[in-house]
C-alpha cells in the first residue's frame, strides 16, 4: 500500500466521519464542527493530488476552501447564537418548528 | 539499520499522524460535551498540519494551523464558552443513527474499494510525489498570475460574509428592542 492510497483513505475516512457526525449528532455546534471535519478531509485529498501531479491548482483550491470555511463559520455562529437565545438549547430537535 | 529507519521515518510518521487524526475524528462522534469535541477537532487539525508538513507543502501546513486552529477553532471555543448551555438530559444521537451508520459504512466501503483498485501501487508514484513538492514562491507567483480573479472573488465573499453577519446581529437587536 503506497503513500497516496494511505492519504486518500484517510481523507475519505475523515470526510465520512464528518458526514456521520452531521447526520447522527443532535448538538448544533457539534454538527458545525463535523462540517469543518468534512472540509478538512477534502483538503487532505486536494493536497495529496496536488502533490502527486505537481498541479498548483490543487493548492489554490485548498486556500479557497480555507476562506470559505472561515466565512461559513463567521455566518453560522451568529445564527446559532440567535437560535439559542430564543430557546436556550443546542438540541436541534427543539427547532423542528422551523419546518415550512 | 539506522539508515533504513531514517528512510522509513517519513512513512512511519505519516502513519502515526494519520492514525492520531483518525482517532481525533472518531472521538468527535462519541464525546458528549461540545468543548471536548472542539479539542478533538483541534488535535485532528494539528495532526493534519503535521501531515502537510511531511508532504513538503509547508505553507499549507502553516495556514492550516494559523487559519483553522488559530482563527476558526478559537472562535468556536469562544462561542461554546459564551453559550454555556448544559445538556445532560436526552440522548447523544438523533433518530437517524442507524441510517447514518449504514451510509457511513457504504460510503467508506465504496470509495475505499475504488481507491484500492484504481491506483497503481507502484514505486514510481512515490518517487514522483517526493519530486513535485512546490515551495511558497512557486505557489505565490502562479497564484497571483493565473488565479488573481479567484483571489479577488474570495475577498468579495468575505465582505459579503461580514455584511451578512452584521445583518443577523441587527435582526437580533431589533427583536430585543421591539
Amino acid at each position: 500500500m503506497d503513500k497516496t492510497q494511505l492519504l486518500l483513505g484517510l481523507a475519505v475516512a475523515l470526510f465520512a466521519l464528518g458526514l456521520l457526525g452531521v447526520i447522527v449528532r443532535r448538538n448544533v455546534l457539534v454538527m458545525l464542527m463535523c462540517m469543518e471535519l468534512m472540509l478538512n478531509g477534502v483538503n487532505l485529498s486536494l493536497v495529496t493530488f496536488a502533490q502527486q501531479t505537481g498541479a498548483i491548482a490543487g493548492a489554490v483550491l485548498v486556500f479557497l476552501i480555507f476562506v470559505v470555511a472561515t466565512a461559513e463559520i463567521a455566518l453560522a455562529i451568529p445564527i446559532v447564537l440567535l437560535l439559542v437565545r430564543d430557546k436556550r438549547t443546542l438540541n436541534l430537535d427543539a427547532y423542528s418548528d422551523l419546518k415550512g | 539499520m539506522i539508515e533504513t529507519l531514517l528512510q522509513n521515518l517519513d512513512t512511519l510518521l505519516l502513519l502515526l499522524f494519520g492514525l492520531c487524526a483518525l482517532a481525533g475524528a472518531a472521538l468527535m462522534i462519541v464525546l458528549r460535551q461540545p468543548m471536548r469535541v472542539a479539542m478533538a477537532l483541534i488535535s485532528t487539525m494539528v495532526f493534519l498540519g503535521g501531515i502537510y508538513g511531511l508532504l513538503g507543502v509547508h505553507f499549507i501546513a502553516a495556514f492550516q494551523v494559523l487559519i483553522y486552529v488559530g482563527a476558526v477553532m478559537v472562535f468556536m471555543v469562544y462561542v461554546i464558552m459564551l453559550l454555556e448551555v448544559r445538556e445532560s438530559t436526552g440522548g447523544l444521537y438523533s433518530k437517524l443513527l442507524l441510517p447514518g451508520l449504514a451510509g457511513f459504512v457504504l460510503l467508506v466501503g465504496a470509495i475505499g474499494i475504488s481507491i484500492w483498485r484504481s491506483l497503481p501501487a507502484s514505486e514510481d508514484a512515490a518517487v514522483l510525489a517526493g519530486d513535485t513538492a512546490f515551495g511558497i514562491s512557486t505557489f505565490s507567483i502562479e497564484f497571483l498570475n493565473d488565479y488573481w480573479l479567484h483571489f479577488e472573488l474570495t475577498s468579495v465573499l468575505l465582505v459579503a460574509a461580514v455584511v451578512a453577519a452584521l445583518a443577523v446581529i441587527r435582526v437580533s437587536r431589533r427583536r430585543q428592542h421591539g
